[in-house]
């Protein structure tokens, strides 16, 4: 039971970090093709500018979480993914620097470098988690010591390649939504008109996904076992649709909020498919590791219980409390405020 | 090299530059604090310039510790999995505790105190700027709490083929994480003291905003000051319990090879590794060692030969590193001391302006060194007396190790480079010139 909890909640560890980072992830994926000029990057860097770092503490908790509450699972996950790991970890170092170095030093082959970083440290996570999932959805071919057998090209398969398409579109999408909601004019517009456009492509993308998932993972076994948990994909089909929705009745927030949903749902819809796994292999399901055979000792399962409980809405609220601290669109007196990026 | 080594030499890599940024954000967050605070409370706009220019510094630094920070928690999994698998359920829980207690906290009221200048009031903004300092020093608290245990578990069984948690307030209180706390933060705190004290010193040897820097320079070598008194005595108390706890890094530490009943301490020795004894032992005080491991100048203290060849630390790299940060402990007593006697005409003394300003890298590698002492000296233990180094390694290829290690050792060159350029511009710049009204 303290297991399934735990499973459950280091699903939403993830998810809200996909639904939070993932905004900015794509934002980052999409600036070269978003701004024209420097007084634009600047709008983008700034709409970002003081949420990214917060945001980016889920990942730190997903993993601390998962450490806690499946030592092996940690063990064996990110030791068997360890190139694709280490890559989304340098990936993120240069994005996370390129907010606070790119202003600093005023000449446009500085900025370009942090541009570029900003750029791939973006693109290169939100592709990466999304073939690493889309792999974990499949299995991976591990052996009982957790070696690897294969490359980080093994990996690339055509399903892994798929989850990652996805994902870079679901987060590309969201960004579009944050650029839309933090901006005005052109650069309203223009992130306005690139979501509606990946928006097709996302419902595409993912209607693929989730046929292709039937033929590629067993993820499909759970929902057939226990019939209810068909809610997860339709509820996740229903926010992607009222993405839409509040796109054509030009209401953002809602648009951006609906995104939310649709990636919480996504990672769900895979979370809920893996239950009990959490790190199945592909060679011999004897080696899979489960929430049951990876879990820490009952004491510690429910200790970080507790913690979660007490903790995690209280970061919800002052986080809650920062947005809407900073929810009004960036204007030229923001770019003008002294500390800005 | 194999696996262990080469993944050693990336987690020492990674540690060590991540420690590069870590002490001054515990210990500039705080300063920063203490001047806006002055600020709310007086009104004088010194000390809003003050805690903007400082915390401009902060901030650069800031931004390359927590991106380092990031991957020595996946390097557990990533590199050290047989460890992570076997310590998981003491040492992980503690990992996961810091972010949602402490990180989470630090890193949104960061951005709060940043951007939050003219939404918020002076005295909430205030406020922002001590939940960072707070949350940062909270933070270390649990990750110290963590190597700590590393040092001495204590509170777990060994269960199910692992070790379990058995006593959660034992593994919080242990003496040797308060002691391991204490240490790591004064000398965070001594650090940044000095950062900002010898930045001011250079500027007031260029006669530049001299009210302004020796505003700055009151505040940091005053706290300078307490927090190297401080350390001075509370680091024989540590080193104390590691002679309790530890016996062969102590023995690594004071190169002392055979079991002494009062053994001495001496000033100046060359360790002959080789022969297993000094080459030169010079200034030897009767008793002193064991006096201050002990309390009692008769107490025994065991040699490195009393235990087997392969238990025992390196003991070059172990001794020499106690040695420097040891003496450099005295000096930052001696000199802020010093300064903060002379510190309302300090304009005055050029040489001592001079000498602080250089002193600005010493407490970085008295840091440094003093985790090679932890570190190295808790060698060939992961966990002291529980694991080995060696048991706790992932089964990857050392090929994938040699190649994350030379673009870690690569990636971090660039960027620190980037990052002290950046802080050599802005601490010489000076602060923002003073608004007419």
């Amino acid at each position: 039971m303290l297991e399934t909890v735990w499973f459950v909640l280091w699903g939403l560890l993830w998810a809200v970090y996909f639904m939070l980072d993932g905004f900015d992830l794509g934002l980052g994926t999409l600036m070269p093709f978003l701004a024209r000029d420097d007084r634009e990057k600047r709008i983008i860097y700034n709409a970002m500018g003081p949420f990214w770092d917060g945001n980016e503490v889920w990942l730190v908790t997903a993993g601390g979480a998962t450490f806690a509450a499946f030592p092996t699972t940690y063990a064996v996950m990110f030791s068997s993914l360890y190139t694709p790991l280490l890559i989304i970890l340098f990936a993120l170092i240069i994005r996370g620097v390129s907010f606070e170095f790119r202003g600093k030093v005023d000449s446009p082959a500085w900025r370009f470098i942090w541009d570029s970083c900003l750029f791939i440290g973006s693109f290169v996570p939100a592709l990466l988690f999304g073939v690493a999932f889309a792999n974990i959805f499949a299995g991976i071919p591990f052996d009982s010591r957790g070696v690897l057998h294969g490359n980080i090209l093994t990996l690339l398969t055509p399903y892994g390649i798929a989850g990652g398409v996805l994902f870079v579109l679901l987060f590309t999408m969201h960004g579009a939504l944050w650029i839309s909601v933090k901006a005005k004019g052109e650069l309203h517009n223009r992130g306005a008109a690139l979501a509606r456009g990946l928006w097709v492509a996302l419902l595409l993308v993912a209607a693929g996904f989730l046929v292709y998932s039937y033929f590629a993972t067993p993820l499909y076994d759970n929902y057939f076992k226990m019939p209810i948990l068909w809610l997860i994909p339709v509820i996740t089909v229903c926010s992607l649709l009222a993405t839409r929705f509040f796109m054509w009745k030009q209401g953002w927030w809602k648009a951006w909020f609906a995104s939310c949903l649709t990636i919480v749902g996504t990672t769900f819809f895979g979370i809920a498919g893996l239950f009990p796994n959490m790190f199945p292999s592909s060679l011999d399901p004897a080696y899979s590791l489960t929430a049951f055979n990876s879990a820490s000792s009952h004491l510690t399962l429910k200790i970080m219980l507790v913690v979660a409980l007490v903790m995690v809405p209280v970061v919800i609220g002052y986080q809650v409390w920062v947005y809407n601290l900073f929810k009004s669109k960036v204007t030229d007196t923001d770019l003008a405020y002294e500390e800005a990026y | 090299m194999d696996v262990v080594m080469l993944s050693r030499l990336q987690f020492a890599a990674a540690s060590m530059f991540h420690f590069l940024f870590v002490p001054l954000t515990l210990g500039l967050s705080i300063i920063t604090a203490i001047m806006e605070t002055v600020y709310v409370r007086t009104g004088d706009e010194d000390y809003k310039r003050a805690a903007k220019f400082w915390g401009k510094l902060f901030l650069i630094n800031f931004a390359l510790g927590v991106v380092t920070g990031i991957t020595l928690e996946f390097q557990f999994g990533t590199n050290w999995a047989e460890y992570s698998r076997y310590v998981g359920d003491i040492f992980g829980s503690l990992l996961a505790i810091e972010a949602t207690l402490a990180f989470f906290l630090e890193s949104t009221f960061l951005a709060v105190w940043v951007f939050g200048w003219n939404r918020l009031s002076p005295r909430a903004h205030a406020v922002c700027i001590w939940l960072v300092a707070i949350s940062s020093s909270v933070s270390a608290l649990w990750i110290l709490v963590a190597n700590s245990w590393m040092q001495h578990p204590v509170g777990y069984v060994i269960r199910n083929g692992r070790a379990e948690l058995a006593d959660f307030i034992g593994v919080l209180t242990q003496k040797f994480a308060l002691l391991e706390f204490m240490h790591t933060v004064s000398g965070a705190y001594i650090l940044a003291g000095l950062f900002v004290a010898g930045i001011s010193s250079w500027h007031l040897l260029r006669g530049n905003e001299v009210r302004f820097f020796k505003k700055s320079f009151n505040i940091a070598i005053t706290f300078a000051l307490i927090f190297a008194i401080f350390e001075v005595v509370q680091g024989h108390m540590h080193g104390s319990e590691v002679a309790e706890t530890q016996p062969t890094k102590l023995a690594a530490m004071e190169s002392l090879w055979e079991t002494t009943k009062g053994a001495p301490m001496y000033m100046f020795m060359i360790p002959d590794v080789k022969h297993e004894r000094n080459a030169v032992e010079i200034a030897g005080i009767p008793g002193m060692l064991s006096m201050l491991a002990f309390h009692s100048p008769d107490a025994t203290v065991k040699g490195l030969k009393a235990f087997p060849a392969d238990e025992r630390p390196p003991v070059l790299p172990t001794f020499l590193s106690f040695r420097i940060m040891v003496g450099l402990g005295f000096f930052f007593m001696l000199i802020t001391g010093l300064a903060w006697l002379k510190r309302n005409s300090i304009e005055n003394y050029p040489l001592l302006l001079r000498i602080l300003v250089w002193s600005i890298p010493l407490p970085y590698i008295a840091i440094e060194t003093g985790w090679i002492v932890a570190e190295v000296g808790r060698q060939p233990w992961i966990v002291y007396g529980m694991m080995k180094t060696a048991d706790a390694v992932s089964p990857i290829a050392s090929h994938q190790v040699a190649i994350s290690l030379a673009a870690f050792v690569l990636l971090y060159s660039l960027l620190g480079v980037a990052d002290f350029f950046l802080l050599f511009k802005y601490a010489r710049k000076g602060p923002e010139p003073r608004k007419n009204r």
